[in-house]
């Protein structure tokens, strides 16, 4: 018996030790192109395009080149704002749509509840490819090509469906009875929400919001097909960097670092909390 | 002037063939405090949310004071509710769950402050007002509940087990608490609970319920002595009383004795009709252990200082029939003695059909000697 248990416990400490390896192997797989971008941005061209170094002479040339608006083109400041008009506008929108409909589907569930949440996801299996000559139709008829306001519909469009489910998710989470104490102290909808429901749910709000953001400020397909002149948005840019004549592998990895930065920073600020809003999301 | 009336108040559930409040008919006087008891999935919290407005009525109606309120929304009916987990407002404080009422209602900040003072004072929660809910103990979170509920002087007070997650002895402080502030409030109470010593203890009257139909609504006594049927017969008291199936045979004969009846009871056994199975019930004090003409073995003896419990096995026809006595200490009987027993107290006959037929004296004859 006991020389079993202690060869179970061997045993197992061994399959951990496995799995950990494995999970750093993997992490450090998918670490490393970034890591080669970050690298490759403070190098110059000619390091960057000679074979892989990892000794240089860092720079932060190519950051002063990407971010120096040159006329005519797109700038990097333009691009910023864009995107950061384009995605907050978005988030908020979807939000204050997203959170009614969550709180009818998942508190006082409307009649079939069941089929308006498949439908809403439903809107997710077609093709992006599929939809775009119709939108883009659309929104030339509407005059909206070349718009901010155009990539605000859209990614309000895209980031809903995904904000519903997560959000009805997490209210469900919140015990029945407090809603329903709420209910009988005197609340109506607007008391529940603010008082209860919305403090309650805040880590997975912030979660889903989080992750609207960020499927916005990556968002390319529609920017580029919608929206490649003015009012376009950071991805864009990043491919403005790419130039027909002449080494550009540098200056685009430090467009592309400049890129994410914000993703990253924002991930990794509500890290914690998003971590425990998409757990808190993943059990239902 | 806040009395309560379900007429013909009927809920079934989505899904659910059979309603788990069937055509309740329930009167509940100003001031009382009725406790609606019975046992798991009865439908107690149904009829209670019913009241509250969170369930909506198949059928029927609920008044409260002289209005309708059966299409009145929860927070337009004057009423409070704790629930059975407490259901506090974890993100807010004592204070603030204590508030909350209030402010939903519009009460100035300084007179909410000031309720919430003198409510806290009442129930000994003055310390902890700016404290959250996880950071207080089972006793004062259910205290914290009580508070929210009283706080805003309702017409209703509902609770809902309110004193189940409480341990065995705060539960019976409690519920000695409960009682004495209801009958200071004067408010109309409504409480729930699946534990028949705290009805008995607690209810003006009780109201026993059974797959959502009404049994039995009376005074604790009454329901004690005077049980309708077989289930509330069974249903309260502790230990529960004896219940003895005797079939159709007369005379009545329960191992190997004749079970001699009073005249009226004896008339209400005619009465019933030749073949009515009868069943036989006595409480535990009512069965005397010592000389007598049923012959039993013990089976344990649990003493708790101030009573006793004896539990027998009885031959009858054939099978091992478990009984239970109560008689005070000492109490010299060991398990594995032969005893005799006797009936001493009333007697109950149900008819066939659960009924009461009567509660009469009775008393075991032996057949041998007859
Ligand atoms: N939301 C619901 N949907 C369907 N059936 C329900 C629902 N709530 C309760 N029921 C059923 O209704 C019946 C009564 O339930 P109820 O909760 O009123 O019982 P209870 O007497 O309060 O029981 P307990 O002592 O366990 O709390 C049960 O059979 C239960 O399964
Ligand atoms: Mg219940």
């Amino acid at each position: 018996m006991r020389g079993r248990t202690h060869l179970a416990v061997g045993e197992r400490r061994w399959v951990h030790g496995a799995f950990g390896l494995m999970a750093w192997i993997v992490g450090l797989v998918y670490f490393f192109p970034v890591f080669w971008m970050v690298l490759n941005s403070f190098k110059s061209e000619q390091d960057a395009n000679t074979s892989p170094k990892l000794f240089f002479h860092p720079t932060l040339d190519r950051y002063k080149d990407v971010t120096k608006s040159a006329t005519g083109l797109l700038s990097f400041g333009e691009a910023f704002t864009n995107s950061a008009v384009v995605v907050i506008v978005s988030t908020i929108i979807v939000l204050a749509l997203a959170i009614p409909a969550a709180y009818a589907l998942a508190i006082r569930p409307v009649h079939k509840w069941r089929d308006v949440l498949f439908f809403f996801i439903s809107t997710k299996f077609l093709p992006v490819v599929a939809a775009i000559l119709p939108v883009w139709i659309l929104a030339r008829n509407l005059g909206l090509l070349n718009t901010r306001n155009v990539l605000i519909i859209l990614y309000t469009g895209l980031n809903l469906p995904l904000a519903v489910w997560m959000l009805r998710s997490f209210f469900r989470e919140i015990p029945r009875e407090l809603i329903e104490a709420a209910e009988i102290d005197g609340a109506g909808l607007k008391g529940q929400l603010t008082s209860i429901i919305l403090p309650m749910a805040a880590p997975g709000i912030a979660a889903t919001a989080l992750l609207c953001v960020i499927f916005a400020w990556n968002e390319f397909f529609y920017a580029v097909q919608l929206n490649p002149v003015k009012g376009s948005t950071v991805p864009i840019w990043v491919t403005t960097n790419i130039s027909t004549r002449g080494d550009f592998l540098a200056k685009l990895s430090a467009a592309s670092v400049l890129a994410c930065i914000p993703v990253v920073l924002a991930g990794w600020i509500a890290q914690k909390r998003m971590i425990r809003g998409l757990a808190m999301g993943a059990i239902k | 002037m806040t009395s309560v009336r379900y007429e013909h108040a009927t809920r079934t559930y989505d899904g659910t063939s059979s309603p788990a409040i069937d055509d309740l008919e329930l009167d509940i006087g100003d001031g009382e405090l009725l406790v609606l008891v019975g046992p798991s999935g009865s439908g107690k919290s149904t009829a209670l949310r019913m009241l509250a407005g969170l369930e909506p009525l198949d059928d029927g109606a609920i008044y409260i004071g002289d209005q309708d309120v059966s299409n009145v929304r929860p927070r337009d009916r004057d009423i409070a509710m704790v629930f059975q987990n407490y259901a506090l407002y974890p993100q807010l404080s004592v204070a603030q769950n204590m508030g909350f009422p209030l402010k939903q209602q519009g009460v100035p900040k300084e007179e909410r402050t000031a309720r919430v003072r003198e409510v806290a004072r009442l129930l000994d929660l003055e310390a902890y007002l700016d404290r959250k809910p996880k950071n207080l103990s089972g006793g004062q979170r259910q205290r914290v509940a009580m508070g929210r509920a009283i706080v805003r002087r309702p017409a209703v007070y509902l609770m809902d087990e309110p004193l189940s997650n409480l341990d065995a002895k705060l539960r019976v402080q409690t519920r000695t608490e409960v009682v004495e502030l209801q009958a200071r409030l004067g408010v109309t109470t409504v409480y729930v609970t699946h534990d028949q010593v705290e009805a008995m203890t607690m209810g003006h009257r009780v109201a026993v319920l059974k797959d959502g139909v009404l049994q039995q609504v009376d005074a604790p006594g009454t329901l004690y002595h005077e049980p309708v049927n077989l289930f509330v017969a069974g249903f309260i008291g502790s230990p529960a009383m004896n219940l003895v199936p005797l079939g159709s045979g007369r005379p009545l004969q329960l191992g190997g004795s004749t079970l001699e009846l009073s005249p009226a009871g004896e008339a209400a056994v005619v009465a019933s009709g030749a073949n009515g199975n009868i069943t036989v019930g006595f409480r535990p004090e009512a069965l005397e252990v010592g000389e007598g003409p049923l012959r039993a073995q013990i089976r344990t003896v649990e003493d708790l200082g101030s009573e006793v419990f004896v539990h027998l096995f009885l031959q009858h026809s054939g099978e091992n029939l478990a009984l239970v006595a109560k008689t005070s200490p000492p109490f010299a009987g060991r398990p594995g003695d032969n005893v005799g027993l006797q009936i001493t107290g009333t007697t109950h006959l149900f008819a066939g059909d659960q009924s009461r037929l009567a509660s009469t004296t009775a008393s075991f004859r032996s057949a041998v000697s007859a």
